[in-house]
């Protein structure tokens, strides 16, 4: 369970976060929709501690992140970068199998390896790949490394920021099922941001939509097509005029 | 007209102030992670080599040719007052107190501090950093803390191979061009150097060894955005490691041989 109460956040000048309330249970999976640069990733490194709010509280299992144990919590989630952010000195296998290897229950070398391989197969990799380094990848190989290298540990809880940006619609198709997946049969909590419609249908139990620094629209993913939210609807449907400006 | 002045000598002053306080806290946070376990034995593997042993050749190169040229010097100076035969011992000395160390420092700051800044600034930018933290490690005690204990460890081997070949380099300067017999020149090199010559010099350079990667983890741990956030990180370190080293340089010396 992940609560959000009042969060913002500015950068300088730039007010991204003016204050979100947001809510997802145990279990459920959330899509954060919203226009380029309006703070969707920053807002996920909010919650993980990357980056520290200005104001409000941010509460996981109803404890304030700000005074729990911050390796206990983080030990729960995982995380899947917009930009891979691999280890580009690590081999592929090393990236995923890099919190296996590490902390009271690392696996030996050997096993480490063959569950890193077993994770690269589920995102539709190769075992070749895994002695690769990450330069020596394409684009969407990459991400689809990082989001190995996010759900290896098998955490609780997961973030991914983007995961189908930059695949073919097969593999997006391969990963959406993937992240359901995780969800439906592991019982993790997951947040996902998209630009990606087709992913919010697939991944969304509940949708959530960031304008302006705030929550605009938030609900389950079935009324996300009844609702009369002009944002919303300009949004989803990918009009150009509508109330929020293309040019920002 | 004259408070812009003030202004304009007082803000790089802040300024520096400022870094200083940033660096001091950094450096104790730091220390503060050097005792508690996880330990990352790899990487401090890793970083011995990497600022160890690939610095070799040029601090080898440095330290040959500057004993080449003081000995040159000093004969040249020395012939002044009939004192030809002090070459030996004061290549030695001015090897192993100051410019073993101090050059040696320099060297791997440009060497060392700079590649340390790059690559930590580069993993900060592409949000490597952040990916530690997210997979339960520190970057302090995965990233910083084996590079400064290989530094600090690694620097004063470093000097001391330094001085060897500095010495070697006055040698050969002495007994090819400046007519020393060979034996008479080792004996008088050996003769007149003591222990602490040497023992300041190695304790030195590990003071330049932890600013070096002390710098270099800072800057390359507080970069700012794109290749141009690492581009300034890396000058940073390479200057702020170079005038500490030279600054801790006069410290030492005075705390070490004013009595
Ligand atoms: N470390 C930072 N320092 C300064 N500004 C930042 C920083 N991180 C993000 N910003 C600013 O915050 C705003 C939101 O950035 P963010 O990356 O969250 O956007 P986003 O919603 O994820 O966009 P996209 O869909 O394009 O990924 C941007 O204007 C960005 O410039
Ligand atoms: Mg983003």
């Amino acid at each position: 369970m992940i609560e959000l109460r009042g969060v913002a956040k500015r950068f300088g000048t730039n007010q991204v976060l003016r204050g979100i309330d947001l809510s997802l249970p145990k279990g459920q999976s959330m899509v954060i929709i919203g226009g380029s640069g309006t703070g969707k990733s920053v807002l996920l490194k909010c919650i993980l501690g990357l980056v520290r709010p200005d104001a409000g509280t941010i509460l996981v299992d109803g404890q304030d992140v700000e005074r729990t144990n911050r390796d206990a919590l983080l030990a729960r989630f995982g995380m899947l970068f917009q930009g891979g952010a691999l280890f580009d000195s690590m081999r592929v296998w090393e990236n995923v199998a890099f919190r296996l290897r590490r902390g009271a229950k690392a696996l030996p070398k050997a096993r480490a390896r063959e569950v890193a391989v077993e994770k690269l197969r589920r995102v539709g990799l190769k075992p070749e790949v895994a002695d690769l380094f990450p330069a020596e990848l394409s684009g969407g190989m990459q991400k689809r490394v990082g989001l190995a290298r996010a759900i290896a540990a098998e955490p609780e809880i997961i973030f991914f920021d983007e995961p189908t940006t930059g695949l073919d619609p097969i593999m997006s198709g391969v990963i959406n099922e993937l992240i359901r997946e995780i969800v439906v049969e592991m019982g993790a909590t997951a947040m996902t941001i998209t630009h990606d419609m087709t992913s919010v249908r697939a991944i969304a139990d509940r949708v959530a939509m960031l304008h302006d620094g705030l929550i605009r629209w938030t609900g389950p993913v079935s009324g996300m097509d009844a609702a009369d939210d002009p944002y919303l609807q300009q949004f989803i449907h990918g009009r150009a005029k509508g109330p929020i400006e293309s040019v920002r | 007209m004259i408070a812009n002045l003030l202004a304009a000598i007082g803000r790089p002053v802040i300024a520096v102030l400022a870094a200083c306080g940033r660096v001091t806290l950094f450096a104790l946070e730091v220390l503060s992670h050097l005792l508690r376990p996880p330990f990352y034995l790899r990487e401090f593997g890793h970083a011995v080599m990497q600022i160890g042993w690939n610095s070799l050749p040029v601090v080898a190169m440095t330290a040959l040719f500057t004993g080449g040229a003081l000995a040159l010097q000093i004969y040249a100076g020395g012939s002044r007052f009939n004192a030809e035969s002090v070459v030996p011992s004061i290549v030695a000395i001015g090897m192993a107190r100051e410019l073993g160390p101090v050059l040696g420092g320099l060297m791997v700051a440009a060497r060392v501090a700079s590649s340390i800044a790059a690559e930590i600034g580069t993993m900060k930018v592409t949000e490597q950093v952040d990916a530690l933290v997210t997979l339960s490690t520190n970057p302090l005690k995965y990233l910083v803390v084996p590079r400064l204990l290989a530094a600090t460890l690694v620097v004063p081997v470093l000097v001391a191979v330094g001085d060897s070949i500095g010495i070697m380099g006055g040698w050969l300067v002495g007994i090819s061009r400046l007519q020393f017999n060979s034996a008479v020149y080792l004996k008088n090199t050996v003769d007149f150097l003591e222990f602490w010559d040497i023992g300041s010099g190695l304790v030195k350079g590990a003071a330049f060894g932890f600013i070096v990667a002390l710098m270099g983890c800072h800057f390359g741990l507080n970069s700012g955005r794109g290749a141009q956030g690492v581009g300034t990180a890396t000058k940073s370190a390479v200057v702020g490691a170079s005038v500490l080293i030279l600054a801790t340089n006069y410290l030492l010396t005075g705390v070490f041989f004013s009595s």
